[in-house]
């Protein structure tokens, strides 16, 4: 499991827009370096990263290797509810990584 | 004898020029052999077009911030915005960035909506050389607006040998 820095305010007014800001840990191989013994580095990335909240889908991201590695996203979303708000990253060789986090909306 | 050392040392000679220069044909070819295709503006252009369509891009709305000097072309941070109110009639859908000269013209595509609350998005990108980075945000009602940056890169990232 790739660790991830996840700030999102636990607390919110109801209708308040709210900053998320996500974090993973992961290379972003591009695939386009030259190793050690000359051969290209295959590519390694995450090419898609979902957030929902209670389920339904308020942010995705396309990514592609020209993002940075411990790919760092900021967005923002409106606080409806309290509920679970989800993170879905998943890459190349099969990677998937899900975190969630608690909001209370009142 | 001094004859016949003239022409040994004339063959050393013509042998050590050659095989430097077969050296030298070798080299070339393994370096057109490891160059990557890069984008380039032209390749940018045609991917913009198939993202976004024929639509006419309009400058504006758009806010691109990112550095316009920058060290270390492995971590640029970038942010854009764009001028919309998010209500469900009027909305931001997609923001596209591209760029002219990383191995590949797409860097990131955002889909958003209503919920988003407002269309501000920001992130860390590699960039491989000086180039322009454009940002294109695709309205709910088919409109297109775009922004663009000019970055002076130091040191390029994506192709890079690890050494």
């Amino acid at each position: 499991m790739a660790r991830t820095l996840l700030n999102v305010p636990a607390k919110a007014a109801r209708g308040e827009i709210i900053e998320i800001k996500t974090l993973i840990a992961h290379p972003m191989e591009s695939g386009y370096r030259v190793g050690l013994n000359g051969a290209m580095i295959p590519r390694d990335i995450i090419d898609l990263f979902v957030c929902t909240y209670n389920g339904a889908e308020v942010f995705r991201a396309t990514l592609s290797p020209a993002i940075a590695a411990n790919p760092f996203i900021t967005f923002s979303t409106v606080a409806t509810e309290s509920g679970t708000i989800e993170f879905r990253w998943t890459g190349d060789n099969g990677f998937s990584q899900t975190e969630s986090v608690l909001i209370a909306v009142e | 004898m001094i004859d016949y050392d003239r022409a040994m040392q004339a063959t050393r000679r013509s042998i050590l020029i050659g095989s430097a220069r077969l050296a030298v044909g070798a080299g070339l070819v393994s370096l057109v052999g490891t160059i990557p295709a890069r984008a380039t503006p032209q390749t940018m252009r045609d991917a913009i077009r198939e993202a976004v369509g024929d639509a006419p891009l309009r400058t504006g709305r758009v806010t691109l911030d990112i550095p316009s000097l920058v060290e270390n072309g492995n971590t640029v941070p970038l942010t854009v915005a764009v001028d919309s109110p998010m209500t469900e009639s009027d909305h931001v859908k997609t923001i596209h960035i591209f760029n002219e000269k990383n191995p590949q013209p797409h860097v990131i595509t955002i889909a958003l909506g209503p919920r988003a609350g407002k269309a501000r998005v920001a992130t860390r990108i590699k960039l491989a050389d000086t180039q322009q980075v454009v940002a294109i945000a695709a309205m709910s009602d088919g409109s297109l607006w775009t922004a663009s940056a000019d970055v002076i890169v130091t040191i390029a990232a994506c192709i890079e040998d690890v050494n």
